[in-house]
């Protein structure tokens, strides 16, 4: 049990998928405009996410052992599946999330943070419930990132930036410093 | 108004017809590359444990591989699951039984610690340590690795009552260990992976005459994990 | 066939060139950002990464080129994503045969290069819709100008968070290596003060027309 625990507190915070890994920056730097949308997509992420974990699970454990080469096209496709499903699923409960995540939602498939997240667990050798606590912790921890930067940059707007630096630029030193806050978490849960 | 003729539609069976195309092809090149490649990828990965084998059990100059079945190891036969635990019995000069080379992994500072070690069963004590894989901070935490002194505090360490971490330079018994200044906690974690693994695993090791004698081929066919 | 004019010639260097600098793909376009930074900690592993995509980038790049009139426009996208992974496979088994430990180094990040909009978006934008040998040059030069990116950022936080190039020590003992250059915080950062330079080049560009016109009228 503590070792889930682990998995999903280091995959959240002490080596979070976005400002650790590198994972997911183009939602991270594209999307984080606004608050809402940026929560929302984190939510979309995660539920992908979960299901990718689950079926790389099954993916490794009953077919891919003997054509491992075939192993990234399988995840690929797997993902733009589970995204088109996730993309179904939204349009029917939520028009209106389906309205407001607009071009967002299909882009989910080239986040590099599901693919690495599949790629992670498949080089760790996760069983099924450490796949899943990754991919929750991973989501959390992407959501987390994605809803601070967004929050950080409504803050921007009100403040005076120099015109040099707005725009890429200005949201990668913001990226930075907010990386080297989460590497406080280093440690978290050593004894 | 031009008459502009578009082009009809491609029907379904085009659209599945093209990608079960690309895909076949696909798997046509993936199968051919991983024919070609695997020769030597097993090579590099067998020639890397072994290298660290014989660094972590000094004198050894051949082994073979064990896996855990059950409540104790057994030869392993190539049939068992990618991620069973594994140990691996070396053998010296003359096929005498060295010891043992254990896998084992943790949580560290910053994340997972992936390490192998050598024990003496016949002394009860660790002879040898490698880090394999690390994330720990640079300059600081990844002394584990680099710091040539740390190595040695596992050349011949007591397992018993426990491994111990003390403050740098004041470790004198036979089970404690040197810390790192200003990497306690990577210090830690690896005495803390070494203490559950001896735990987990020790009683379980196959005793000298249980195992069958060292391997005569030079380079033993085994599937390295 | 006709031998290549100089109109040809001259063509297919400038589609070559333009990913250098102009288009550049990670100080210009900004693209691709995800194994920009992971991999950048240090100069031999930005370098084989920047190989590695190049590599992927130019054989996806002309297998599209070549093919682009066999794919219905609705599949395209699927069937260059096909394309791509399978060739990021074919350069990770290469590269774990001939040089294991560096493949150890980029790690997952080695097939995350199949998510890399970079490809995608130059199979795309124009591989599909010109002939092969002009696919060819314009996937090299993005390739070309990808690597040098990020060589430049990789020797920069290697030798700052480091005090090496290459693993080739470059201060000796008594330099005290600014560590956050090679932990990830380091990777934004430099990024951020590489396209903020960027930024302050054009700045100067668009203002120095005006000081020159107001020389003249004066």
């Amino acid at each position: 049990m503590s070792d889930l625990l682990w998995i999903f507190v280091s995959a959240m915070v002490v080596n979070n998928f976005t400002l650790s890994y590198f994972l997911g920056l183009c939602p991270f730097f594209g999307v984080s405009g606004k608050l809402q949308t940026a929560f929302r997509l984190g939510l979309a992420t995660t539920f992908v996410m979960v299901i990718t974990a689950i079926a790389a699970w099954v993916l490794n454990t009953f077919v891919l052992a003997s054509f491992p080469y075939l192993r990234l096209l399988a995840f690929i496709v797997v993902i733009a599946s589970a995204v088109q499903f996730v993309e179904m699923v939204i349009r029917k409960l939520s028009p209106a999330l389906f309205a407001a995540l607009g071009i967002f939602l299909p882009l989910i498939t080239t986040n590099c943070a599901i693919l690495g997240l599949a790629l992670f667990q498949t080089s760790r050798g996760y069983g099924f419930w450490q796949g899943i606590a990754f991919a929750l912790g991973g989501g959390a921890g992407f959501m987390l990132a994605l809803v601070l930067m967004a929050s950080l940059r409504e803050e921007a707007k009100l403040s005076d930036v120099p015109a040099v630096v707005r725009g890429t630029a200005f949201n990668l030193l913001l990226a930075g410093i907010l990386a080297m806050a989460f590497m406080g978490f280093a440690g978290l849960l050593s004894s | 108004m031009s008459d502009v003729q578009v082009p009809p539609e491609p029907g379904a069976l085009r659209l599945v017809g093209t990608l079960t195309v690309a895909g076949f092809l696909a798997g046509l090149l993936l199968a051919a590359t991983y024919e070609l490649t695997l020769p030597t990828i097993t090579a590099n990965a067998q020639a890397a444990l072994r290298a660290a084998v014989f660094q972590v059990v000094p004198g050894t100059t051949s082994m073979r591989k064990l896996v855990l079945a059950g409540e104790r190891f057994v030869v392993a036969d190539g049939s068992e699951d990618k991620n069973a635990t594994v140990a691996y019995a070396a053998y010296g000069e003359g096929g005498a039984l060295l010891g043992f080379a254990l896998p084992a992994d943790g949580p560290g500072f910053q994340d997972t610690i992936k390490l192998i070690y050598g024990y003496d069963p016949s002394r009860a004590h660790i002879v040898g340590m490698q880090v394999l894989e690390s994330r720990e901070t640079p300059g600081l935490g990844d002394k584990i690795f680099k710091d040539p002194k740390f190595a040695a505090e596992f050349d011949d360490l007591a397992c018993t009552p426990e491994i111990k971490v003390v403050k740098h330079g004041t470790g004198s018994a036979p089970h404690e260990v040197d810390g790192i200044t200003g990497a306690t906690i990577s210090s830690k974690s690896v005495v803390r992976i070494l203490n559950e693994q001896n735990r987990r695993l020790l009683d379980k090791l196959p005793a000298r005459d249980a195992l069958p004698p060292a391997p005569t081929e030079p380079a033993q066919k085994e599937d390295s994990k | 066939m006709s031998p290549p004019t100089a109109q040809d010639t001259a063509r297919a260097y400038r589609e070559f060139s333009k990913g250098i600098w102009q288009e550049n793909p990670v100080f210009v376009q900004v693209l691709g950002m995800c194994p920009t930074l992971a991999v950048t900690n240090s100069a031999i592993n930005a370098l084989a990464m920047g190989t590695a995509t190049t590599a992927v980038l130019m054989c996806s790049s002309v297998l599209v080129s070549l093919l682009a009139r066999f794919i219905p426009s609705q599949v395209r996208i699927s069937t260059y994503v096909i394309v791509i992974a399978t060739f990021v496979t074919v350069v990770d088994f290469a590269l774990q045969a001939i040089a294991p430990a560096v493949h150890k180094e980029l790690g997952a990040f080695l097939s995350l290069i199949v998510v890399n909009c970079l490809i995608l978006g130059r199979q795309e934008a124009f591989a599909a819709r010109n002939p092969p040998h002009l696919a060819l040059m314009d996937a090299a030069g993005m390739g070309l100008g990808f690597a040098l990116a990020l060589l430049c950022l990789g020797a920069a936080r290697e030798v700052l968070g480091n005090g090496s190039l290459f693993g080739v020590s470059l201060f000796g003992k008594s330099f005290e290596p600014w560590v956050v250059m090679v932990l990830p915080p380091g990777g934004f950062l430099m990024l951020g003060v590489i396209l903020l330079l960027f930024s302050y080049r054009l700045q100067r560009k668009k203002r120095h027309p005006e000081a020159a016109s107001q020389e003249q009228a004066a």
